[in-house]
């Protein structure tokens, strides 16, 4: 005879087998067509180089090697390179200020937008969501017409007579910057919106009861009050602008490459798989450890308020 | 001072947000202008005229491309729509049980990696079973889509069944429902809103996709976005625009009838 726990214990057990099973086919797609294939990855960082792309099945590390060394041609020694090594600094030079950017721009719009009456919050909502769902081609394409030679600014500023020759920004730093900022921008407004949708006004009210002024009640209420928001937001930019791969296709041309063009190069001409490879585990690597770091601010902030 | 002191105004910050609001927009309402160019530039304006969408709903290239993003993101979608919502079945209404945070973590996964990372693992992947199989269809494209999709799917899902009332399921068991019978008479209905924004999200996802499936695809399977990035390469008409507004148009509809009804949802 069972007793009335067996049979709460054997309810549960298989309660657990069916929740397995009816993930079973998310987890199994997800497996083949995304995780699993990473796994390869890590496989091919190890392996030799084919002539015609692909890989040779023979053990070496020289994928690895070749993201800080390159090898002699003539007398196969190696030396340290900083070819590759500078591409990842200016990637995460120009995510950095790029996150910088949005952040200053989008922490007032998103302000803005919290401190509407309701119904207008709505409609200024909608506003940022539909460039945010907007595809990433078209609004990249979109940049670059203000930004070329024969684009608005500097059509504009000609006509004004302030300059006589446009400015060239296509193909610049500066271009990856404004396109990556413009594209990038929902992906923090949204975020912050949401932190600041809940502010107390309260506290800010005895904030400026205690004398504070205007500056005094942003920095020592509002940003500590959203700095979830602020966390979260930057997370969300810095990632997908650190792997960035369109942007810059189009709009750094192929002298200002990033990371993810960088990798590109490596499966097509430059025919290195291997060396691909180990540069996308350490893309991989720089995004686990940013991301390891907002989950633990996040528990952090969980801990003091909750 | 004779006005009452706004205590949630801050100096400026309006300002800021209608630079923000202004620089959002004008570069998209350009595009679209310029697709209604007489003229064969995207600096010049000439007059209005819809040759440029006349003649890209000519171009077997761009109607080609448009037919196969449309396949892909219908597979990918209802496959990865399905598949989401039986794993936010089996994720949510429980109290946490070994290997749930695993199935979180597993299934969030595609958000985690950058995509040229997974479109990169997909070429290597992919090329290894074209030749060991010999197929080269779309079936890469479909299944590397709806894998990316099913986060997408997953999340308005779970966020709806987490919500949701469990009295009404409890009720229909009470009455002799079968588990089937109750989720399909009670379950699903309920659920339904949140089935069609997880669609609709993972439709625009997979239709926008330009990372994954410009490594993934084979020669002759360009997309519309592939297709678009291949021609900024060339000397550009306001053919490109004319496809970006319609492809523009697509996305700020579907976008719109998400946008409704998860804000119907909320206010349930």
């Amino acid at each position: 005879m069972a007793s009335a726990e067996e049979v709460a214990k054997e309810a549960e057990r298989r309660d657990i087998r069916d929740r397995w099973l009816l993930s079973a086919p998310a987890l199994i797609i997800i497996f083949l067509a995304a995780t699993g294939p990473l796994l390869i990855v890590v496989v091919y960082s190890f392996l030799t180089p084919g002539p015609y792309g692909d890989v040779v099945w023979k053990f070496s590390t020289d994928g690895w090697l070749s993201v800080v060394m390159q090898r002699d041609i003539f007398d196969d020694t190696l030396a340290f390179a900083d070819a590759h090594l500078s591409i990842f600094w200016r990637s995460a030079k120009l995510s950095f200020m790029t996150t910088i950017l949005t952040l200053l721009f989008g922490f007032p719009t998103a302000y803005f937008i919290a401190t509407r009456p309701a119904r207008q919050r709505e409609i200024w909502l909608f506003l940022i969501t539909i460039p945010f769902w907007t595809n990433l081609l078209i609004r990249t394409f979109a940049i670059q017409e203000v930004i070329r030679n024969e684009g608005i600014v500097n059509t504009v500023l000609i006509k004004l007579g302030i300059i006589s020759q446009p400015i060239q920004m296509m193909f610049t730093d500066f271009a990856l910057m404004v396109g990556m900022t413009y594209v990038y921008l929902p992906l923090m407004v949204l975020p912050l919106y949401a932190s600041m949708e809940k502010i107390d006004f309260r506290l800010v009210e005895a904030g400026y009861d205690l004398y504070a002024n205007r500056f005094q009640v942003l920095r020592r209420i509002i940003i500590p009050l959203v700095k979830p928001g602020i966390v979260a937001g930057s997370i969300l930019v810095f990632i997908p602008a650190l792997g960035a791969y369109v942007t810059p296709r189009v709009l750094g041309g192929s002298k200002n490459m990033m990371l993810g063009n960088l990798i590109e190069l490596q499966f097509g001409q430059g025919r290195n798989w291997p060396l691909g490879s180990a540069l996308s585990i350490s893309l991989m690597a720089i995004v686990m450890v940013a991301l390891l770091f907002y989950v633990r601010s996040a528990g952090r902030q969980g801990g003091t308020h909750g | 001072m004779g006005s009452r002191f706004d205590i949630r105004r801050q100096t400026g910050f309006a300002t800021i947000a209608m630079i923000c609001f202004f620089a959002l927009y004008l570069p998209i309402v350009t595009v679209v202008v310029y697709a209604f160019n007489a003229g064969s530039s995207i600096a010049i304006w000439e007059g209005v005229s819809l040759r440029w969408f006349y003649q890209a709903w000519n171009n077997n290239q761009v109607v080609d491309a448009s037919i196969r993003s449309l396949q892909i993101a219908s597979v990918a979608a209802t496959v990865a729509t399905i598949v989401a919502t039986m794993a936010a079945l089996a994720t949510t209404r429980t109290k946490p049980y070994p290997g749930l945070g695993f199935k979180y973590a597993f299934i969030n996964q595609p958000l985690m990696v950058p995509e040229i990372v997974t479109a990169v693992a997909l070429l290597i992947f992919f090329s290894r079973i074209k030749i060991w199989t010999g197929y080269s269809g779309l079936g890469y494209l479909m299944a590397a889509h709806t894998a990316f999709c099913i986060p997408f799917a997953y999340l308005p899902i779970r966020a709806r069944l987490e919500n949701m009332d469990l009295t009404l399921e409890i009720a229909a068991a009470d009455l002799y429902a079968t588990p089937w019978k109750a989720f399909r008479r009670v379950t699903f209905p309920l659920l339904w809103p949140g089935i069609l924004a997880g669609l609709m999200l993972a439709f625009v996802i997979s239709l926008d996709d330009v990372v994954i499936t410009e490594f993934v695809k084979s020669g002759g399977q360009d997309t519309l976005p592939t297709y678009m990035l291949g021609q900024f390469r060339r000397v550009i008409t306001p053919e490109i625009n004319a496809i970006s507004t319609v492809f523009l148009l697509i996305s700020i509809l579907i976008v719109t009838v998400f946008f409704f009804i998860s804000r119907k949802k909320d206010q349930e």
